[in-house]
């Protein structure tokens, strides 16, 4: 379990990093999106992989998962959603107004 | 709370929820009713100034106060901090704040819609950082400031901003990934998001752990680094703070304070002394990148052919001084470069919006530091930008020069005091080089009537008496150098009251250097 979230991790985020560098918006867009991804998968590791443990303390439970990182990784979602919508309206304004995709906003 | 009033203590939430809420309220209403729109935002800021006045002196005397969200006990839930430092940078913000503002709605807030809603949400995530005293709600209010920037940066519209806004953006959130990494991994080896929490924890964790303990707190510095525009890391800074809008660049010298902030309080509260196997993690890196920083951007400043790129550069420059002073890692360098904080963060501000001013009048020729037509004003705009420049460059008898004097001599005479004295003394040299070449090409080498010196002058004229529907009749080409004059004013205030000024700073770095104060005071007793 630990090993595929790890090799996941690693996957999302080198994939992530090579598409970041490529000269095209469509390409970094995509690129930010993988490393987010990894970077919540691996937000959600900071609270210890484990399974079937309770999802919170109550009365009678002793071996519950850690609820922070959960909390964390959902405002991490929510403002990474954002950003990319942010980033794809940008993208697209500068591909019509600059009338190219590439990043430096010319060929 | 702290053991203040009830009233007070809900005071403290003001900076945060008032220009959150005046945002989300002004957002509304778009395009329309511009001059509702102004009164508004210059109330609601200036209401921010005051508050953020009682907050500094509640603050002066030494005490802190906590205030808990929705009243759950720390560590557990999220707290707001107010300590000298978070009073100073809540103070300084709102005064940047209204001065941009002033200038803004003179004009600058008719080139699109949501200028004052962006501008108040920028304000509530300026002053959230400020306040926070959580590591995770640090990160969501960076992103509040960052994404309303995002917007403002792009404000206007046009294709240079388009170009810079691209990089600026992505940059950013390529940051944020690696704040959440830094934050998500602290949290791995400590279970603490407090940064009063973490202050005690660090120094519990086991030598195995060590090592993803200074991971972590690397990563942070370099996520904030990037933020305060720091060698590596500042090559966006000035196509982004020249392409913005003058009020829009004035208010993001702000924003490079929350890095130089957010530095200060980490390296001060969590990776202090006292941090175990994290100790003094920043120190070794903190100088020589500070220095570094401060030749890169005064080299800049002196190749720089346009004003507006000049003055990001100088911006870059002073960075690198505030920086050095805080990597002195003393009570003297901290106080030292907390008042030269106060005083570039102003002078940088004025001098984006006199730029601004100065363009405009110069007509098609803009920023470029080219002879063009003279200004329509060349009397006024002449002085204020000597007078600007003298407190960029570090002068006497302005602040600049007193913030620049007290950070040498903080400095002790061994191998640190070499470097430092000669890179900065060297800095305000070129500097001074970069700023008198300006200003003679700007107010001296100009081509005299030309029709286009002509046509600028008919342009300030008619902006001057055009009287719209919704705009009021203050509004105006004239009446851009009052809200300069105004901050210039603070400026000559901090320049005479040095001495109650640096007893603040001093005051406030001898809280910095003692964080056991921080920690009893969020913290439970124990």
């Amino acid at each position: 379990m630990e090993v595929l979230m790890a090799s996941a991790i690693g996957l999302l985020t080198g994939a992530g990093v090579y598409l970041i560098l490529r000269p095209r918006t469509f390409s970094v867009i995509f690129g930010l999106t993988l490393v987010s991804y990894a970077v919540n998968l691996y937000l959600l590791a900071t609270g210890r992989v484990r399974a079937a443990t309770a999802p919170i303390l109550g009365p009678g439970t002793s071996d519950y998962a850690d609820p922070l990182p959960q909390a964390l990784v959902l405002t991490a979602i929510v403002i990474g959603f954002g950003m990319t919508a942010f980033l794809v309206v940008l993208a697209l304004r500068a591909r019509i107004t600059l009338r190219t995709d590439h990043v430096d906003g010319r060929e | 709370m702290g053991g203040a009033s009830s009233m007070f203590g809900h005071l403290l939430v003001a900076p945060i929820a008032l220009p959150l809420a005046t945002g989300m309220i002004l957002v509304l209403l778009g395009r329309q009713k511009l001059a509702l729109q102004r009164t508004v935002s210059v109330a609601v800021t200036t209401v921010g100034v005051a508050v953020a006045i009682v907050l500094a002196v509640s603050a002066a005397g030494g005490d802190y106060t906590v205030y808990r969200l929705g009243d759950w006990p720390a560590p557990a839930a999220i707290v707001l901090v107010l300590d000298r430092l978070s009073a100073l940078m809540v103070l300084l913000t709102a005064v940047v704040a209204l001065g941009s503002l002033a200038y803004a709605c003179l004009g600058t807030d008719r080139k699109g819609s949501h200028f004052h809603a962006l501008f108040q949400l920028q304000l509530a995530g300026l002053n959230g950082a400020f306040l926070t005293g959580d590591l995770f709600n640090l990160f969501v209010f960076f992103e509040v400031l960052l994404i309303a920037s995002y917007c403002l940066l792009l404000y206007g519209g046009g294709a240079s901003r388009l170009r810079a806004g691209l990089h600026y953006v992505t940059l950013n959130l390529v940051g944020s990934a690696l704040f959440l990494i830094a934050v998500g991994l602290l949290y791995a080896v400590t279970g603490a998001l407090n940064m009063a929490d973490l202050s005690l924890r660090v120094a519990q964790v086991a030598p195995s752990d060590a090592a993803l303990l200074r991971t972590a707190g690397l990563l942070l510095f370099v996520v904030f680094g990037l933020k305060a525009a720091v060698l590596p890391l500042y090559f966006w800074l000035p196509r982004s703070y020249a392409a913005a809008t003058g009020p829009v660049a004035a208010l993001f010298a702000l924003m490079t304070k929350v890095g130089v902030y957010s530095i200060l309080r980490v390296s001060t509260l969590i990776f202090g002394p006292l941090a175990g196997p994290a100790a003094d993690l920043a120190l070794p890196w903190l100088l020589p990148v500070a220095l570094a920083t401060q030749a890169a951007g005064v080299l800049g400043a002196v190749a720089a052919r346009d004003l507006r790129r000049l003055q990001a550069y100088l911006l870059i420059t002073s960075i690198g001084l505030m920086l050095a002073g805080i990597g002195l890692f003393s009570q003297g360098g901290l106080s030292a470069a907390l008042y030269y904080l106060v005083h570039s963060t102003l002078i940088i501000a004025i001098l984006f919006l006199l730029v601004d001013t100065i363009s405009r009048q110069r007509g098609p020729s803009g920023p470029r530091l080219r002879p063009a037509a003279a200004v329509a004003q060349p009397a006024l705009l002449g002085i204020l930008f000597f007078v600007a420049s003298m407190g960029v460059v570090g002068l006497p008898p302005l602040s600049g020069f007193l913030g620049k004097a007290l950070v040498l001599a903080a400095t002790p005479m061994d191998g640190r005091g070499i470097w430092l004295w000669s890179v900065t003394l060297t800095a305000g040299l070129l500097s001074l080089v970069a700023c008198s070449r300006a200003g003679s090409i700007v107010f001296w080498s100009t081509t005299a009537t030309s029709p286009a010196h002509r046509r600028a002058t008919d342009e300030s004229r008619a902006a001057s008496a055009m009287t719209t529907t919704d705009g009021p009749t203050l509004d105006g080409a004239n009446w851009r150098t009052a809200p300069v004059i105004a901050l210039l004013g603070a400026v000559l205030l901090l320049s005479a009251l040095a001495a109650p000024a640096t007893r603040y700073t001093a005051a406030t770095a001898q809280q910095l250097l003692t964080p056991a104060g921080y920690v009893n005071a969020v913290l439970p007793p124990r």
